[in-house]
């Protein structure tokens, strides 16, 4: 621990942070009826890294290591993946492809393939998230 | 098997290659040759029906709407073609496998050179102008690939990179060509256009970038130069793609096109032929002083792909049969003569024929099959070269005027004179210069020097027994001309054609034995301004020029390069915005007097940020007026727009804090007039040109149909109430796509820039 670290804000932000990142997972798939969706998703996501660097300063999120790229290349291979699916099921790429599924006892799940393009924004905002904070923050550190 | 099939072979091996050199090392080529033993397989199973004449396609949709579509067809001619590049590429993939040793990049190279494979096949086989276009364009990339292969040369990297500028250039020259041509023919099938020429200026006009196209891909004076640099690549590279193969492309389309244009284009014949005859001749010349047995080899093919050019380019029956007949020749005997110059590099360990003396001793099979090839090459009986060259003299002697004949005598003797140069420095005994150590040659295993010598064999074959070549050499004519006609054959009596090979041999060998004189003799002319040189002068002149431009624009003030962007966007855009310039009828000031309140704290914050001096504070006051904006979107009813400015409004604050650290803490004052009045110029415009923009977007046209159309439809279709979201991934999602590759891009570019500034400042400490 930082000898200047706020005994507060460390406890808050250990409180705050798996909820907030729980929130932004809820704000992306609740996205398609409400608001929210894998932008604004992405974003509060990245807020919670930012209220962690916050805290505990570059330490934090100094060694990201290669997650920052790989979320990147994931989140577009995700989308463009759920483009494909508009090729699957018969239509043009990107066409969103409606699923819904009778679970017993849960009751009707609908799933689109837009949802998964959505989760695709998602993980490139955080990435883009990740890469600024880990490299403009490591700058400041020095 | 359907024609695509062959292509997906090829795809399919080059996927798997790099996967598989795990398991399989250097025994990976095997793997390789799987795809032209298929292609092989499938070629004589419907040679049959193409031999008799039949023209099989086959079309795939592509691109409906734009009339683009995969067609694919295989005829005689390109049945020949599918043989020399299946045939050639079995026995390069075998010779891979024991010119290599084992290194880790070879799943990469066995990949490419798979890739390369089919995308030649392509080029033959499309029927599409476009698609052709887009076969030829991989055959580019691949070839760039495989000349920078050894990426650690600069050497090899720069002659990749001049190679696919020279071809490229060519190639988009081409592209051009292909449109105005379809146009004009009203379609962009190969066989249409072939059937019913079009005519007029504008064709004239296609005809001379298409082939531009064709001669800097088949390696043609002026553009003959990137040929020789791509000798860098490795040898199976320079055997397979830049002899036997890709630089067949141009000869490939100019055969093609001839018989349809030849007649009805008046500058067609003079360009064609005049341009085929001065590379034969300069290739024939330059190959005389080379040192380098591949370079030798390499200016000997671009004289012989002049001599190609000259040949199927007149658009003759006769002579395109003959033409067809040495693509053949040449692709046999030029792969094995590569292949043998390879053995002797690796063998070796040089190719300087002033460092080689008495390799015949070690290297007897790989002599053995050097002779013989270069037998065929200069064509002497009995060998399929001979019989070619026989076509070809017959033909040229009795259709075409003495310049052509002279032309063709001369480079036929140029070719028999380096061809004995070449033998003579690979293998014979010699006295070097002083000091000068022989080289040593090591015996090369049988297998590795298999492949050129079955190709050798091959040409040896074909010449006694010219039957089965004939058939398929004859076939392929039929298919360009349906009125060619020639046969091969060993002996046809005591003909003109005769007497030209015998003064053909009899010329060269004059001038092989007076090797040294002649020698002398062209190293006194020593071009003032080659070719090469005005391709290096204007890479240099392009780069010197970027330099500027970028210099002026991009000169490291920070102001400078946000005005630039913002007068570019005020001054395109704003254009279409006066052009359609209506405002609407009724303005409302404000629904309430909320509204009025944070605009107001807006303003207020704005002009709060433009006369601070702390940068902290502008910081902040910025901030303030973004989260100002975001209530005024929760007022207006818009969650989703609300909740992303508040977000990034924070995340910009925190970003900005970080970076705040490197910058001055206050403003400084501007010292220079001119550009505060500058600055506030610029912010004028924007400002105004923003305002109008918002105001005439919010009512396009007076209606807003627009909305309401995807407001109608997000549920129904889009299958989500909140149709912000619809729009982004459903309706609109390629944008989205689009914007998410953009911040992927950008994250690199930042951490690139970053990254590299801090390396720059922490050299001298590492030093």
């Amino acid at each position: 621990m930082k000898p200047d670290r706020s005994m507060i804000l460390a406890t808050s932000v250990d409180l705050i942070f798996p909820a907030v990142l729980m929130f932004s997972l809820f704000l992306l798939f609740a996205g398609h009826n409400a608001p929210g969706g894998g932008f604004v998703g992405g974003l509060t996501a990245g807020a919670a890294f930012v209220l962690r660097y916050i805290d505990a300063g570059p330490a934090a999120i100094r060694t990201p290591g290669r997650l920052p790229g790989r979320l990147l290349g994931a989140g577009l291979g995700v989308a463009i993946l759920a483009g494909c699916i508009g090729w699957l099921g018969g239509g043009d790429f990107l066409e969103a492809i409606k699923v819904s599924l009778e679970l017993p006892l849960i009751g009707t799940l609908k799933a689109s393939s837009a949802l998964l393009f959505d989760v695709g924004v998602y993980l490139v905002v955080v990435g883009l998230v990740l890469t600024v904070l880990a490299v403009l923050g490591a700058e400041e550190q020095r | 098997m359907s024609i695509a099939a062959v292509l997906l072979v090829h795809v399919a091996v080059a996927l798997v290659a790099p996967l598989a050199v795990r398991w399989l090392g250097r025994r990976v080529f095997y793997l390789c040759a799987v795809a032209p033993v298929i292609t092989l397989i499938w070629a004589a199973g419907i040679s049959g029906r193409v031999v008799a004449g039949e023209r099989l396609i086959q079309r795939i949709d592509w691109v409906g709407p734009l009339g683009l579509g995969l067609d694919l067809r295989i005829d005689g001619f390109s049945m020949l073609m599918v043989v020399l590049i299946a045939g050639v590429g079995l026995a390069i993939f075998i010779y891979c496998r024991f010119y290599f040793s084992d290194r880790p990049d070879l799943g990469r190279f066995a990949a490419t050179l798979s890739a390369f494979a089919g995308s030649m096949l392509g080029v033959v086989l499309a029927d599409n102008l476009i698609a052709l276009y887009v076969f030829w364009e991989l055959t580019s990339i691949t070839s760039y690939l495989l000349i920078g292969f050894e990426d650690g040369k600069a050497a090899a990297r720069s002659a990749a990179l001049q190679a696919i500028l020279v071809t490229g250039a060519g190639g988009l020259a081409m592209l051009a060509g292909f449109v105005i041509l379809g146009q004009a023919a009203g379609s962009y099938s190969i066989s249409a256009l072939l059937e019913s020429p079009p005519a007029g200026a504008a064709v004239g006009a296609g005809l001379i970038l298409v082939l531009l196209g064709a001669f800097t891909k088949s390696a043609q004076v002026p553009f003959h130069f990137w040929l020789p640099g791509a000798m860098a690549a490795p040898t199976p590279v320079s055997a397979y793609l830049h002899s036997a193969t890709m630089v067949k492309a141009g000869v490939y389309l100019i055969a093609l096109l001839a018989p349809a244009f030849a007649d009805s284009v008046p500058f067609w014949r003079p360009l064609v032929i005049g341009v085929g005859l001065a590379t034969m001749l300069v290739g024939g010349l330059r190959a005389l002083v080379q040192h380098d047995l591949k370079l030798l080899l390499a200016f000997g093919t671009v004289s012989q792909l002049g001599f190609l050019v000259v040949l199927v380019g007149s658009g003759h029956p006769d002579l395109s049969f003959a033409g067809v007949a040495m693509i053949l020749a040449h692709g046999l005997f030029k792969a094995a003569l590569f292949m043998s110059v390879g053995i002797i590099d690796h063998q070796a360990r040089t190719r300087d024929l002033r460092r080689l003396s008495g390799a015949h001793r070690s290297l007897r099979s790989t002599m053995a099959v050097a002779v013989v090839a270069s037998a065929s090459m200069v064509g002497l009986p009995p060998l399929f070269g001979f019989i070619s060259k026989e076509a070809a003299f017959e033909a040229v002697l009795h259709d075409s005027g003495w310049v052509v004949s002279a032309g063709i005598i001369g480079g036929s003797v140029l070719t028999f004179a380096y061809t004995a140069r070449f033998l003579w420095g690979g293998f014979a005994d010699k006295e070097l210069g002083h000091g000068i150590e022989p080289a040593r040659a090591f015996p090369a295993a049988a297998a590795f020097v298999a492949p050129a010598a079955a190709l050798a064999l091959l040409t040896l074959l074909l010449g006694l027994v010219p039957g089965p070549a004939d058939k398929l050499v004859s076939a392929s004519a039929r298919s360009l001309d349906p009125e060619a006609r020639g046969s091969l054959a060993l002996w046809h009596g005591f003909t003109p054609a005769l007497g030209f090979s015998v003064l053909t041999v009899a010329a060269g060998l004059a001038m092989f034995f007076s090797r040294d004189r002649v020698h002398r003799l062209l190293k006194r002319f020593r071009v003032r301004l080659s070719a090469s040189e005005v391709y290096d002068q204007s890479l240099k002149g392009l780069n010197r020029s970027a330099d500027r431009i970028t210099g002026f624009f991009q000169n490291g003030s920070l102001p400078v390069y946000i005005a630039v962007i913002l007068l570019s966007v005020v001054a395109i855009p704003s254009w279409a915005l006066i052009h359609g310039f209506n405002l609407p009828g009724r303005l409302v000031f404000a629904e309430s007097w909320g509204q009025v309140a944070v605009g107001a704290g807006i303003l207020a914050g704005a002009v709060f940020v433009a006369r601070v001096r702390q940068r902290l504070v502008a910081v902040l006051l910025l901030g303030a007026v973004g989260f100002g904006v975001a209530v005024l979107f929760v007022m207006q009813g818009a969650p989703d727009l609300a909740l992303t400015q508040l977000l990034i409004e924070t995340l910009a604050l925190v970003i900005f804090v970080m970076v705040l650290r490197h910058l001055p803490s206050s403003f400084r004052a501007v010292q220079w007039r001119f550009g505060q009045a500058l600055r506030v110029v610029v912010s004028g415009c924007v400002g105004i040109f923003v305002a109008t923009f918002a105001l005439l977007s919010a009512h396009p046209g007076g209606d807003g149909h627009l909305a309401r159309e995807y407001i109608e439809r997000a549920l129904p279709e889009g299958g989500g109430r909140n149709v912000v979201n619809v729009i982004l991934t459903d309706f609109r999602a390629l944008d989205t796509l689009g914007e998410i590759t953009v911040l992927t891009v950008a994250a690199f570019g930042i951490a690139s820039l970053v990254l590299v500034g801090r390396n720059r400042e922490e050299e001298p400490d590492e030093a």
